[in-house]
Order: C-alpha cells, then sequence, then structure tokens
C-alpha cells in the first residue's frame, strides 16, 4: 500500500511561483473579461498587462536569492531573478505599441493580451528552474503563444513565418527532448545541479565522455535554433520580416534571454566540469555567427531584414561571452542585453511608426532603404532619434550598447580571449557599414515620393515608448554603474 | 574657474541643442557668437594656465562607472592647450568664413557639436572618455561632408567613417589590455592615462600594444598607406569641412601618438623609430610628388597637408625635446596654414565654382588682395623663414637630425617639392596674363572673408618671427614627459635614445 504524501504547505515555498502565477492569472483575468462584455477596447487590455506585469515585477524583485521551491523544481538564484526582471521590463515597453493609430487586427483579440501574459510566464518559468522537465514545458509554453502571436499578424507572410517558426522550434524541441534523454539517461537524474554532482564523481569513466558529448551536442543544436546561432539562424530574417515589427525587436531580446539562461545553466555545467571542448563549439558557433550574420546584413535590401541579421550577430557576439565561464563574462550577457534591449525595441518601433497596410514603397519589402530616405527633411526629430539608435546598435559611445560591448570585450581580454575581443571589434566595424547606410539614406539622400505619410502609425503610446527607449539610450552612462553593480552582486550571489 | 575645461567642453554641445529653437536666418549670427565665446574661454583658459607648470592642470575627476574604472578626468598640459585654442580658433574663423547658404541651421549645430568632441579628445585623460569623444567626432564630420560634400559626397563620407572606426575598434582591444594589466598589477580598475603612464611593460607586451595603439592612431593622421580616405574626404568636403578635417581632426592622430604612445610604450616606441620614419620618409615624399601631379588647387593642398603630417610624424619620434617639441609647433602651424588654404580654395571656388588650375591664371591682377594672402600661405606652408611652417619644420629636422641624418636629409627634401609644387599653383593660379574671359570680372575678397583671414596672418607672421610665448610651455611639458620615458623605459637602447634635455639636467645639478 503506498504511504500517503506529506507536504507542508511551508516547504513547497509557494512565493518563488508568485510570479508566473501572477502572470497566468492576469491572462485568465483578461479572457474572463473579455466573456462578460466583447466590447471594450483594446487599450483597456493594454493598460491591464501593464499593469498585471508591474505587479509581477514587484513580486519578482521581491523574491530572496537562492532559494528552492515547489517540490524544489523552482531555483531562485541570482540569475533567474535578473532575466526575469528583464524580461518582464522588456515586455512592458512592448505591450504599448498595440496602441497604435491604425488598426491591426491582432490587438483586436484580447487572446492576444492573455496569450502574451502566458508566453511571459512560460519564459518566467523557463528561467526560473534547473529541471530540465520544467525547463521544457516552459520553454513549450511560451514558443507556442509566441507562434500564434506571430499568426495573429493576418498577412500571408505572418502565416509563413509563423509556420516556419512552429516547424524548426518542434525540431529543437526535438532535440532538447533528446540531449535531456541522454543528459538522464547518464546521471539519473534530470535536475541540473545532481547531474553535475553525478559528473564530476564520475568524470574519469570511459564512455561518460561519449555520452556528454552526445547530450551537449543535441543540446547544442535546440538552443542554436532558439539563439539563432549559425547554422541555424537561417528562419529568422523571414519570421522577423513576417512578424509585426513591435513583435520581431521582442523575439530578438526575450526569447533569447530566457534561452541564454538555460544555456549559461547546461553549458556553464559542461565547461565548469572541465569539458573544454564545449567551449571551443560555443566559440567557433558564436564566432561564425557574428561574422556571417554581419556579411549577410550588408547586402539586405529591407530595414527589418538588415535589423534581424543585425540582432542574429548580436546573439552571436554576446553568446561568446558565455564560452568565457567568468562571473564578469556572465554579467556581460545581461549587462549587453539590458542595455540592447532599449536600443533595439526602439529601432523596431521606428519601424512600426512607419507602417503602412499596404507596400507602397516595393512589391517585396515594407520597409526598404528607399522609404527612408530624406527622413531627415520629412520628420527631423524622428530621423535624429534613429541615427541614434543605428549609432548605438554600431557601438559608437556613449550610447547604450557601447557600454555592453567594452564589457563584453573587456571580459573576453581579462579571460585571456584577446583574439576574441579583436575578432569582436572588427565586426563592430563591419556591421557600422549597414547601419550607416540607414542613416545615409535619412540625412544624405532625397525623399523619394508620397512622403508625407512615412509616420503614418504615429500615437502618442508609441511616441512614449520611443521617448523612453531614447532617453535610456543616450543616458546609458549614467546608469550603467548601478546597473553593472547590481548585476555582479546577483550573479556573484548565486555562484557563476 | 576650476572647472573650465568641462565648460570649454559642453558650453558648445548646450548652445548646439539650444539652437534646435533659434530661427534658421539668425542661426548663422548665433553660431558665430557661441564659437567667438567659446573662443575666449580658451583664451581664459590660456591665460590662467601656469606656465612653469609642466604636469596637468585644471584637472577634473568624476567617478561615472567606479566598478570598471572609467572616470570623467579632464586636464590640460601644455602640449595640448594650443591645440585646443587652435581647434577653437578654426572654428570660429572657420564659421564667420562660410559660404553655405542651404540648411546653414543644420550645419551650425552640426559644427558645435563637432567642436564639443574635438576640444573633449584634447581634454579628456581618461582613456574611454578620450575614445567617446574620437568616436563622436565622426558623426558630426560625416554629416557635414555627406550633406554638403560634392558628387562623390557618400562615398566619401562613408569611407571617412568606416576607416576610421575600424582602426579606433583596435584600438579599443588595446585600451582594455592595457585596462586589464593595470587590474593584475594593481587590483584596481583604471583607464585614467595618468595611471596608465606608471605602468613599466614588458617589451613583447609593449609593441603588440603600441601596434593596436598605431592602427587607430595612424589612420586617423592619415600615415601612408591608410591615407587613401583623406584625398575623398577633401575632395568631396565643402570648404568648411576641410578646414577643420586638416586644422583639427588630423591633429588628433599625432595627438594620440604623443598622449599614448610616446609615454606608455618608451621602448617599443624607440624601437619603431626606424620603420615609422621610413614610412613617414615615404608619406612626405611620395604625396609631395602626387600632389605635383594633381590638377586641382584642393587636391593640391590635401595632398601636401598628408606630406606634412609626415614631418609632424617624424618629429614626434626623433625622441628628443627638440623633435616632439617642433612636431606639436608643426600641428598648431599645419592647422592654421593649411586651413587657411582650404579657405583660400573655397573662395575661389565660390566665386568660379571650379577648382582646376588651369582654368585660371593671372588672377595677381585681378584679385590682389586674394593673391597677396594666398601667397603668405602658400610661403608659411613651404616653410619660409619668418613664417610659422619655418619654426616647426626647422625644429623638427633638427630634432630628428640626433637620430638619422639621411633620413633628415630626406625628410628635408619636403621643403624643396613642397617649394616646387606650391609655386607651380601660385603661378599657373595668379602669375601670367588673365586668358580666360570669366576671370577679368573676378571680384576680390569682400571685407567678411578679408577680415576672416587676417588674424591668420597675423598669427602667421607673429609666430614665425616669436614663437617662444608657445614654443616654451610646450617644452616644458615635452621635456617632462621626455625625462619620465627615460626614468621608464627598461631597454639600454630606449635609455640612450630618449634625450633628456640638458636644460633639465643641469636644474637637477643645481638641486
Amino acid at each position: 500500500m503506498l504511504e500517503p504524501i506529506k507536504v507542508s504547505l511551508e516547504s513547497l515555498n509557494l512565493l518563488t511561483l508568485a510570479p508566473m502565477l501572477l502572470a497566468i492569472a492576469g491572462g485568465l483575468v483578461i479572457l474572463v473579461l473579455d466573456l462578460i462584455s466583447d466590447k471594450l477596447h483594446k487599450s483597456l487590455y493594454v493598460m491591464l498587462t501593464i499593469l498585471i506585469l508591474i505587479v509581477d515585477f514587484g513580486a519578482t524583485i521581491g523574491l530572496n536569492v537562492n532559494e528552492r521551491g515547489f517540490f524544489d523544481v523552482m531555483l531562485i538564484d541570482g540569475i533567474s531573478i535578473i532575466s526575469q526582471l528583464l524580461i518582464i521590463v522588456a515586455s512592458i515597453l512592448f505591450t504599448p505599441l498595440a496602441l497604435t493609430s491604425k488598426r491591426f487586427h491582432e490587438y483586436s483579440y484580447p487572446e492576444f493580451f492573455a496569450l502574451f501574459l502566458f508566453m511571459v510566464a512560460g519564459f518566467q518559468f523557463m528561467v526560473a528552474s534547473d529541471n530540465l522537465i520544467l525547463i521544457f514545458v516552459g520553454l513549450e509554453t511560451a514558443s507556442l503563444s509566441l507562434y500564434t502571436l506571430i499568426a495573429l499578424h493576418n498577412r500571408s507572410n505572418s502565416y509563413e513565418a509563423a509556420v516556419k517558426y512552429f516547424t524548426m522550434g518542434a525540431l529543437a524541441a526535438g532535440f532538447f527532448a533528446m540531449g535531456s534523454a541522454v543528459v538522464y539517461g547518464m546521471t539519473g537524474s534530470i535536475e541540473l545541479y545532481q547531474v553535475a554532482q553525478v559528473l564530476s564523481a564520475r568524470l574519469s569513466e570511459t564512455g561518460l565522455m561519449l555520452a556528454i558529448f552526445g547530450s551537449s551536442v543535441l543540446l547544442m543544436v535546440a538552443f542554436a535554433f532558439k539563439l539563432s546561432l549559425f547554422p541555424f539562424h537561417t528562419w529568422a530574417p523571414d519570421v522577423y520580416e513576417g512578424a509585426s515589427a513591435p513583435l520581431a525587436g521582442y523575439m530578438a531580446i526575450v526569447p533569447k534571454i530566457a534561452a541564454l539562461v538555460v544555456s549559461i545553466r547546461i553549458f556553464g555545467m559542461y565547461i565548469d566540469l572541465g569539458v573544454e571542448w564545449v567551449r571551443i563549439m560555443i566559440l567557433i558557433l558564436s564566432v561564425v555567427t557574428m561574422t556571417i550574420a554581419n556579411l549577410m546584413a550588408l547586402v539586405q535590401e529591407d530595414v527589418k531584414r538588415m535589423l534581424a541579421y543585425s540582432s542574429i550577430s548580436h546573439a552571436g557576439f554576446i553568446m561568446a561571452a558565455l564560452a568565457l565561464d567568468t562571473t564578469e563574462g556572465t554579467t556581460s550577457i545581461f549587462l549587453y542585453y539590458a542595455l540592447f534591449m532599449f536600443t533595439n525595441l526602439g529601432a523596431f518601433a521606428m519601424l512600426w511608426i512607419s507602417r503602412h497596410k499596404v507596400r507602397r514603397f516595393n512589391a517585396r519589402f515594407d520597409h526598404p532603404y528607399e522609404k527612408f530616405a530624406g527622413f531627415i527633411h520629412i520628420m527631423p526629430m524622428g530621423a535624429v532619434i534613429m541615427a541614434l539608435f543605428m549609432l548605438s546598435l554600431a557601438g559608437v559611445p556613449p550610447f547604450s550598447v557601447f557600454w555592453g560591448k567594452i564589457y563584453v570585450m573587456q571580459a573576453a581580454v581579462n579571460a585571456g580571449y584577446v583574439w576574441l575581443a579583436i575578432v569582436m571589434g572588427l565586426n563592430s566595424a563591419i556591421s557600422a557599414y549597414y547601419y550607416l547606410k540607414l542613416i545615409v539614406y535619412m540625412f544624405l539622400k532625397d525623399p523619394v515620393k508620397d512622403v508625407d505619410t512615412v509616420y503614418y502609425n504615429l500615437s502618442k503610446p508609441l511616441m512614449a515608448v520611443i521617448g523612453v527607449a531614447t532617453v535610456a539610450t543616450i543616458t546609458a552612462i549614467f546608469y550603467v554603474q548601478p546597473l553593472i553593480s547590481y548585476l555582479y552582486y546577483m550573479i556573484s550571489a548565486s555562484g557563476y | 574657474m576650476d572647472n573650465i575645461l568641462s565648460v570649454l567642453v559642453f558650453f558648445p554641445a548646450i548652445a548646439g541643442l539650444l539652437g534646435f529653437v533659434v530661427d534658421k536666418e539668425s542661426a548663422r549670427a548665433y553660431g558665430i557668437t557661441v564659437a567667438a565665446i567659446e573662443f575666449l574661454l580658451s583664451l581664459w583658459l590660456w591665460f590662467s594656465f601656469d606656465m612653469n607648470n609642466a604636469g596637468m592642470q585644471f584637472v577634473e575627476m568624476i567617478p561615472l562607472i567606479p566598478d570598471f574604472g572609467v572616470n570623467y578626468y579632464l586636464g590640460v598640459d601644455g602640449i595640448s592647450l594650443f591645440i585646443i585654442i587652435m581647434a577653437t580658433l578654426m572654428t570660429l574663423i572657420g564659421m564667420v568664413s562660410m559660404s553655405i547658404t542651404e540648411n546653414v541651421k543644420n550645419m551650425i549645430i552640426t559644427l558645435l557639436f563637432l567642436e564639443m568632441t574635438m576640444v573633449g579628445v584634447f581634454v579628456a585623460l581618461d582613456a574611454i572618455i578620450f575614445y567617446l569623444f574620437w568616436e563622436l567626432s565622426l558623426v558630426p564630420m560625416l554629416y557635414i561632408i555627406g550633406a554638403w560634400g560634392g558628387p562623390l559626397r557618400v562615398y566619401a563620407s562613408v569611407k571617412f567613417f568606416l576607416y576610421t572606426f575600424m582602426g579606433s575598434l583596435v584600438m579599443l582591444v588595446g585600451m582594455l589590455f592595457v585596462a586589464y594589466v593595470y587590474h593584475n598589477l594593481t587590483g584596481v580598475w583604471s583607464f585614467a592615462i595618468t595611471d596608465w603612464y606608471a605602468l613599466v611593460l614588458p617589451v613583447n607586451y609593449q609593441l603588440w600594444l603600441f601596434a593596436a595603439f598605431f592602427l587607430g592612431f595612424a589612420i586617423k593622421v592619415p600615415m601612408f598607406p591608410f591615407h587613401t580616405w583623406l584625398p575623398y574626404a577633401h575632395g568631396q568636403a565643402p570648404t568648411i569641412g576641410s578646414v577643420i578635417l586638416a586644422a583639427v581632426l588630423l591633429k588628433m592622430g599625432t595627438y594620440g601618438f604623443v598622449r599614448f604612445s610616446l609615454p606608455m610604450f618608451p621602448d617599443a616606441s624607440v624601437m619603431m623609430i626606424t620603420p615609422i620614419a621610413i614610412i613617414s620618409i615615404i608619406m612626405i615624399i611620395y604625396t609631395a610628388m602626387v600632389a605635383y601631379a594633381q590638377k586641382d588647387i584642393k587636391q593640391v593642398i590635401a595632398y601636401s597637408s598628408v606630406s606634412h603630417m609626415g614631418i609632424i610624424m617624424i618629429g614626434v619620434f626623433a625622441m628628443n625635446s627638440e623633435g616632439i617639441g617642433g612636431s606639436v609647433f608643426q600641428m598648431l602651424s599645419h592647422g592654421i596654414v593649411s586651413g587657411a588654404l582650404f579657405m583660400l580654395v573655397g573662395m575661389i571656388y565660390d566665386r568660379r565654382h571650379t577648382k582646376l588650375m588651369s582654368e585660371f591664371g593671372g588672377l595677381a591682377s585681378v584679385m590682389p588682395k586674394y593673391a597677396v594672402i594666398f601667397g603668405i600661405m602658400l610661403m608659411a606652408s613651404v616653410g619660409l623663414p619668418l613664417t610659422i611652417g619655418f619654426v616647426g619644420e626647422f625644429l623638427v629636422l633638427l630634432g630628428f637630425y640626433q637620430i638619422s641624418p639621411v633620413m633628415t636629409v630626406l625628410a628635408g627634401t619636403s621643403i624643396i617639392i613642397g617649394a616646387v609644387y606650391m609655386l607651380t599653383v601660385f603661378k599657373k593660379t595668379f602669375f601670367g596674363p588673365v586668358t580666360k574671359e570669366e576671370n577679368k570680372s573676378l571680384k576680390d575678397l569682400n571685407t567678411k572673408e578679408t577680415w576672416s583671414l587676417i588674424p591668420l596672418v597675423a598669427i602667421v607672421v607673429w609666430l614665425g618671427v616669436y614663437p617662444k610665448p608657445i614654443l616654451e610651455p610646450i617644452n616644458n611639458s615635452v621635456n617632462a614627459m621626455l625625462v619620465f620615458m627615460d626614468e621608464k623605459a627598461i631597454t639600454p637602447e630606449a635609455k640612450e635614445i630618449i634625450k633628456v634635455p640638458q636644460s633639465v639636467m643641469k636644474k637637477e645639478e643645481v638641486k
């Protein structure tokens, strides 16, 4: 006869679950509101979503560092707290972009916001656990919601994007499941901290290396899909192009933060165990990714595709920091994304304000470079702000991404990888070309045609978001210090 | 006013921001007023500068990112003081003589931001702050060349930006590495240049770091073979762009060598004397010959600019008081003279819309004032005694003579070849009969143009006759740097070549 399981409520430590539960409950509330009355305006849902995310933020920031909860599957360490905070902040910035002056299909459904909150919860689960199954569940919850959000944009290439992303995501999920199975097979555990203990005790055994090889390659493929690393990056430009501009900007940040956190947990563990070729594999992947993506971005004719390749390149750039496996390296990952977040969302928001319902400039692309020709004459403020974002992405000081870049490069130099720092520097120089191309079009060329409506989609909430992003981009020099010390404290507290 | 340096840096930037509000019609007057105030502020800096103090003065330090060792750290010494004054002066004069009529407001605002970055580069004592202004200076220049330039302007501006950007990113890695070494040795993060001076690095580190910094600075100078962006930039830039580029932006590179490479890597610098001297001599002779082959007056001056930068480079690597002091002086003289020459070319271009020598001839009889001023500037550029150009060139050659007489003679040919191409320009443009009909009715310099050139003529003659008030503070700081380099050098060759000036040795004996 089975013994009844006795679990005391305190030992569950349900507070660790509170942030995700809040987001899920919020999503359900939105669905219920829709049931009660179907005449509610989208602005209500936007504001509700923001409020829920703010409460979520408060619940996350109040968590104690290094706690476990809910049968020990939840792990609240420094990186899970800071990554959740980053995810929530990015989501708060993203949400008001729904309030455009023109009506877009997807925002008229309250389900959009419910799905969005479920997705946030999924990402939060993913980063707040070291249990491979819970990570998988979080990943799939988030991804499935995200596919739907892309498809809701209701253009033929949005469906294409969603299906493409779904197929790739399913493949990646398969690889993840297989990799986890190998890990379970060789250690008998799916809790990463137990896996690490077992592995370090048995590292000298013959045959174990082969198993480590199998698991790390399978898992690497899975995360290379999610992080859009070469050679698994090909879906990214098409998906970004098909998704609405804000969602594309969001996809360049939040899913990647979540995937990086899990990568830090898994591959950081392997590197810590002394499996040196995992480090080499990551280094090669990241260097090739940033270079190839940069070269591809050079030849793009569409600003959105250029930004897609640029975000692949940034992902490669930051992946290299993972291979360093130092506290500074890990800090630089979060610092980089914290700074990159504002600039990137700002840049995609600038595309969003210039979104037309029909393609007026080019039959193939929504945002060809020609569209921005002579932007300085049409909308001087907009052109200056867009140029600021481009310069920031290129790594021109004193704008935000520059500080992230030098911190990553400094971490590389400190870990003894001077060549890596030089490769990063040269890649930044290459990338300057395509960012400059947009600046050249905006400032140095004359407008093409019926220019009065480039900022077609502008509204007050969008201006507010762009304003926040601009201020954050320009004044980075003043908040980098507290940011670094907070991130460094949180990360070193959790032992990375 | 202890924080005069911050005021100098941020005054033009704030004025630039406020300039967005100023009406289009008044933008030009606004810009000139701001530039004049900035120039007066820089003069004030000069008068309150302690001439006997060789170290950094008006030092300001505010921690920005203490965990990472980045501080807002400014200071000025004899080497940077006059370059700052030259930068503010050339901005003012360039703005006064500016003939651009379209989008004047944008131009004024851009120039004011550019002025901030220029002053910032020369007062920064923190490597990251230095790098910040260094990179930021590219953006306004990109816009000036790209928006007001000639037909190939986009290509020229993008080439200018990318070339410099690439070099400086390698330099940035070098900076990060120095900071890392500093952290390893002291346990503290610091990007302060004055802290870095105290680092005694092994020779192989010095060589690698020297190479990294070299790439950043050499592209800016521009040293052969990295000079190819310059003729394009000058060829396409509007007059004001060329003036600022030649007068101030190129000096950032040579200033970087004096501020970073020499005191931080004395041994590597001594080892690199011969290669750099060879490159510089190639640069001097080759570009002078190219200058002779040009048909366009502006291109002649652009290439002569490169040639003169070669002289400055040789002086920097003479490793003695005459050479380095002379080359800092030559930076000022080249700034003023080439700036003036570009302005003069711009003035004739405004009248005739061509810069080809073959289109002119006999202008001396049509435009006497113009011819006289052009003649004076041309003589100064060639290095005629009693002009500003002579002092610097003479000191540089004197200094380098102690390193290698043969190379000095080769470098000295620049004066001869320079005279050849410059006088050819002068002959073809100003002498002989007036052949073209259009040239007969050309108007001589108007009041605005005359009065923007006269101060420069005055400076050219004044400093040519009596350079002491400027040379003395420069030499003070240079001597202090040399003494310091000599103490710091670890190889015997370097100790031998770095000459501690005699005046300093005597003072020490007295003590």
